[in-house]
Formats: C-alpha cells, structure tokens, sequence
C-alpha cells in the first residue's frame, strides 16, 4: 500500500469521529436547562434577537432536522454571534488562532530542541552521572506546574530584566518569536520532560536491538548507526506519545496564554466560559476537536512514514 | 583446504565475561584455536555454551557489554586491544557475521536495498550506480528472485529464509577473508537448510573464503565443517578434524551428544537429548562443567579444570574414551 492511499484512507477515518464530536457538542447545547435560544443570546437580547436565534437554530423544527442544520451552519462556518465579542464567532476563533498554532509550534519545536540531544546523551551515558544529572534536571519541569515556571520566567526576565515583553503577540514573524519566546519555554520546559524521559528509554531499548548490533557488525560510522539505526527506530513511540499529549501541550498553551496575555484562542475559551458565551464556546470547542483529530492524523502520517510495518490501510 | 604456514585467524586464550547483578559470569572461557585460509571450522554445543559470544568477541562486539581478555590475531594485529575506530574498517569488510536471528537482525524501517548498500558505502568506492548493481547482484548470488525489485522492499515482506538470504548478502556485500555465521540454517526447514549451507560452501571454496560455522547440529556439522570444536560451558571441550571428533570422540560431553542421537535418526536432529541441564555460567562447579552430568567422572574431575590436551585431536578431560595423540608427552 502506498503512503498516499494511506493517507486518503486515514483522512476518511476523521469523518466518524468529527460527526460524534459534533453530535455531542449538538445535544449538549440542547440539554442546557431552558431555551437553546436564551442560552446562545445575550442576556439583554431583545425578542427579536431571540426569534433570529430560534430560525438560525430550526428550534421549530424536530430535532434529526435542527441536527442537520447545525451540520450546514458548521461547514458553512456559521456558528453564530460570540456573546462576549459581539462579532462572529468563526471571525472571532480565526484571529485568535495564528497566535496559538504559532505558540504550541514553537514549543514543540523549543520541547524537540531540547529534549531530543539530551534524551540521546542520557541513554547513552545511561546510570552515569551525566545521565543522572540530566534527568533530575527535567524532573524538576516535570513536577512544577507550568504556570509557576511561567511567573518566574515572566517576573524576571520581563518584569525585573526588561529582556521581554511581559505580554502580547506582535506583528511581523520576527516579533512573534520574540513576544512568544517565554511562553514557548514555559510550555517547552513541561513536554521536553515528557519527550526526553520517552525518548531515552526507546534510545536504550533500541540501541542494544540486534538490527542495531548487526549495523555495526557492518562496521558502519557511529553517525549512521545512531542516525538511521537508532534514532528512527527510538521515534516511533515518541511520535506516538507526542500526539497523545497533545491534551497535555493545550492545557499548557492555554495556561500559558493567560499568564503571558497571548492573544491565542486556549485564552479565549477561558473568557469565553467565564462569560458564559455558548456561542463561543461551542466554536471552540469544535475547533478543538478538528485540531485534535488534525494533530491524530500528522501522528499516523509520521508514524507511517517512520514505519513501513504501519502503511497498511 | 588451503595448507598455508601462519594462520588467518589465532584466537589465544580468549575470555568473556558479564556483570550480571555483581556477579562475574563467564560466557567465554580461555578459548584457543586457529583457523586456516579457506578452512571451515565448525562450533558445536548446547544452548547457552558461549558460541555467539564468542563471534561477538572476535568481531569486537561483545566488549561494550563485558570484559574480553586474550588474543585474536589477525594480520599480525590483536583485535581485542584494537581501538573502535580501527574495528570499523575490519568489520563487514575483512570479516563479517551472520547473525543468529534473521527475524530481528535487520532494521524493520530500513529497505533491505538500503541496508546492503549502506555496507558499500562504507566500505568499497563504488559509485551509486555500481552499487545498486552490485546489491542486485548479492541478491541473485544468495538465491532471492526478482532481485532488482526486492531491493525496494522492507524485511517484514520477506520470509525468514529470505531474511537470512538477506542477510548473507549483506555479509558478503565486500567479499569479507573471513565469515562468521552463527546459525544460519536454524530458524529455516531442511531443503532451504541445504540450499543456504551449500552457498555458503560454494562461496568459501570459490572465493577462499574461511568460515567459522556455529550449530547446534551435529549432521551440518558433519557435512559441512573441515573440524570441529566442541563448547561447553564457555570451554571448548574437544578440538580435531570433523572426521575424527565425530568417528572417534574424546570428551565424555561429544560422546553423550553424538549417542543421543540414535543410529537412524535423521541427520538435523538438534542437540537438545543430552540428560541433564546445561550448567549454568553464574555457578560452574570448580572442576569439570560437565562433572554434575558425567558418568565417567573421576576424583580429579570435581577438583580441578581438566587442561585442553593433545595436538592434532585436543581433549579437555580427565578420564577420556581414549588417550588423546600427543597427550601425556607434554607436562
Ligand atoms: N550482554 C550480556 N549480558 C549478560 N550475559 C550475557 C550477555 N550476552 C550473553 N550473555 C550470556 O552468555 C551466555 C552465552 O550466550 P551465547 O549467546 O553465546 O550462547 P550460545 O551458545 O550462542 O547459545 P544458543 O545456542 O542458544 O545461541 C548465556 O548464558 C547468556 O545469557
Ligand atoms: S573431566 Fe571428568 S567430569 Fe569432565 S567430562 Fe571428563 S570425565 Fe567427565
Ligand atoms: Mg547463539
């Protein structure tokens, strides 16, 4: 099976998925005590607000119908009115979301950078000092919470040094790195302490594997065995536990976003439930689960194409 | 056979040994022999006796998990001190191996394409046109059909015959002096068994290509081996020519194996049948590693290591079927 019918196939495993996710997102807005149409409002919203709700909505409608409405009003991106930004929610989430796709990038990027040659080192030097050493040092980022490091980071080096911006998100791609700098750490200094533990045991899982002996029965270069022989072999579950922990890098970008005053959508959805902005939340939430499954389908994508074992439909 | 003054490969007092748990196990003992151009020598001896261990120790392997001490000489050079770097030129050029497992000794992300050129790569100037040339070669030289295609397909795609086919192209991607195969004809029914031993034969006669061949299989052994070396709990036991060590055994242990296989049985039976376990490498007994299992033993044997004697026929054994040639001579 080729990589690319691979990846269509995948691509037409997401479709259950987005349709149970929106079935409960659909339901649960219609199991809010009340009308649907007063929760998705305002709360000073006149009749005939209310009424252009109730149409938008088909809240006249039986429900297998109002369902598929709400089908059509999400692929045709309307998802109505945020309460809180008086604008429509798609516009709303679609400017808040460069911030945070560029944060939680940089952080894996930062988490990767980090996490990946120390990861190497300690499994090669493994119950050495230096291995000790590098691993105390990450569980430290593993056992503090990150809006603590965040605080700190914020504190010193922005607050007391001046060296950063305490908050914002900037204009042109230069400014973002800089702007977004801290709070990428922040978030990097928690995942590059899960990648790194990972990755240095399935460096020293695989680097003592018979293909990896054989390699170098070849007399290969040390370069090679550890590039091609180990380190791929050593990716394959850490590619898989970077996507599973996605949960855990948006939980942190959204904790990160706050601290830091990121104008990302993980704060947005803070503000939006401390507003009770149905409309809102529901854009989001929506958002999140396409990210999700998004996130899903690159981690099978670079699972296959790490593992031919893996490229069958 | 090719007769020549000094031989290939002189293994001298060759020792092996792991920390398992602050205990010292000793996987290989003080083994010794020499090996001739051309030449076939045959391991023998139960599961856990050290002979893989011993392939590792020779090509070098086996030192980033134990300690190996003695001597193996090659060209005049001692491989045991020899430092990595240098290793790495002798390794899959000037001797290669054949790892016992073919089902986990490729890499499964790896075409096998990609893993016999990447031996030439390193170890030859071909170009990469020449290199795809010669790969397909290898491949039809070990018996894979359609060689030109399957250079683009990934071990799980072969059958464990193949992938041992596999991997003695690769071992023969840079016409090595010297081959070590560790099982290469276990996991594999007997037509392909015949198949791949004949190959290897073939090649190290046309090639005067020396081969060190580990089995389990007394009726390989006998086929295909020049002599023999029988292993024993890290020890080799017995050492002579093929004809010898199986017509006329020495050791008590070659006795014990060579009986457990009846008269008429087909000649791969496995050399599982012995009575008694191995012993095990944490608590050899202080004398003879066989004593615990040998009806023949005598007070000495529980006393004392039996010394490895004779000349051309060699016994380690206190009370031997026969007084080796040459023993009792020497003090
Ligand atoms: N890295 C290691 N650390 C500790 N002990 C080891 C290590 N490698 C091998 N051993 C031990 O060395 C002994 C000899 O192993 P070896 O693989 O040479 O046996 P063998 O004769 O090849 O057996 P088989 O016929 O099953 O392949 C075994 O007891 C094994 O457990
Ligand atoms: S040395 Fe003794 S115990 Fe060992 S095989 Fe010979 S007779 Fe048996
Ligand atoms: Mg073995």
């Amino acid at each position: 099976m080729s990589t690319i019918s691979y990846f269509f196939s995948r691509l037409l495993q997401i479709i259950p998925t987005f349709l149970i996710v929106m079935v409960i997102i659909f339901l649960l807005v219609r199991a809010l005590p009340g009308d649907p149409a007063i929760a998705m409002a305002d709360a000073k919203a006149t009749t005939e607000q209310l009424e252009q709700i109730r149409q938008r909505l088909g809240l006249d409608q039986p429900l297998w119908i109002q369902f598929g409405i709400f089908v059509k009003n999400v692929f045709t991106g309307n998802l109505g009115d945020s309460i809180l930004m008086k604008a429509p929610v798609t516009q709303v989430i679609l400017e808040r979301l460069p911030a945070s796709g560029f944060l939680t990038l940089y952080a894996v990027l930062f988490s990767l950078l980090i996490a990946g040659p120390l990861a190497f080192v300690a499994a090669l030097n493994r119950n050495t000092w230096l291995d000790t050493t590098i691993r105390s040092a990450f569980q430290v980022g593993l056992s503090t919470p990150v809006f603590y490091i965040g605080l700190l980071l914020l504190t010193f080096l922005a607050a007391r040094m001046r060296w950063f911006p305490v908050g914002g998100y900037g204009t042109t791609f230069l400014e973002h790195m800089y702007h977004l700098l801290l709070p990428a750490l922040t978030v990097a200094l928690y995942t590059s302490a899960i990648i790194m533990r990972n990755l240095r045991s399935s460096v020293i899982e695989v680097v003592d594997a018979e293909y990896v002996q054989f390699a170098r029965a070849k007399g290969l270069p040390e370069r090679i065995i550890l590039g091609r022989h180990v380190l791929r072999n050593a990716l394959i579950s850490t590619v898989t536990l970077l996507g599973l922990s996605i949960g855990n890098l948006m939980s942190g970008t959204l904790v990160t976003e706050t601290v830091f005053a990121v104008p990302g959508v993980g704060r947005l959805m803070l503000d939006a439930i401390f507003a009770r902005d149905y409309p809102l939340i529901q854009g989001l939430t929506l958002t999140f689960a396409v990210l999700v499954s998004i996130i899903f389908l690159l981690t099978d994508l670079i699972q296959a194409w790490l593992d031919p074992r893996l490229r069958v439909a | 056979m090719t007769q020549s003054n000094s031989p290939l490969l002189s293994v001298k007092n060759l020792s092996t040994s792991f920390h398992v748990g602050g205990q010292k196990l000793r996987a290989v003992d003080e083994v010794s022999f020499d090996l001739a151009e051309g030449e076939v020598l045959g391991i023998v001896g139960e599961s856990g006796s050290g002979k893989s261990i011993t392939l590792r120790s020779i090509m070098g392997l086996a030192r980033r998990y134990g300690e190996v001490t003695g001597e193996v000489m090659w060209q005049g050079e001692n491989l045991v001190t020899k430092p990595e770097a240098q290793m790495r030129k002798i390794r899959g050029k000037d001797i290669a191996m054949i790892f016992q497992e073919p089902m986990s000794s490729l890499n499964p992300l790896l075409t096998v394409g990609v893993q016999i050129k990447e031996n030439l790569v390193t170890h030859t100037d071909l170009d990469k046109k020449a290199r795809v040339q010669r790969a397909i070669e290898l491949l039809e030289l070990v018996g894979i059909p359609d060689a030109s295609r399957r250079l683009n397909d990934y071990p799980h795609q072969f059958s464990g015959g193949m992938r041992q086919r596999v991997m003695i192209a690769i071992a023969l991607a840079s016409s090595p002096k010297l081959l070590l195969a560790d099982e290469p004809t276990t996991a594999l029914d007997v037509t392909i068994q015949n198949q791949i031993l004949k190959l290897i034969l073939d090649l190290s006669q046309e090639l005067g290509m020396s081969v060190i061949l580990v089995t389990h299989d007394l009726g390989v052994a006998a086929q295909t081996c020049d002599r023999l070396a029988v292993m024993y709990g890290g020890k080799l036991v017995e050492k002579g020519s093929t004809r010898d060590v199986l017509r006329n055994p020495l050791h008590r242990y070659t006795m014990g194996l060579l009986q457990s296989v009846p008269e008429n049985v087909e000649p791969r039976t496995p050399l599982f049948s012995l009575p008694g376990t191995p012993p095990s490498l944490m608590s050899l007994p202080k004398g003879c590693a066989f004593a615990p299992r040998c009806a023949h033993a005598v007070d000495a044997c529980t006393a004392t290591k039996p010394p490895l004697e004779g000349t051309q026929h060699q016994v380690a054994c206190f009370n031997p079927t026969q007084p080796p040639v040459g023993a009792g001579g020497q003090s």
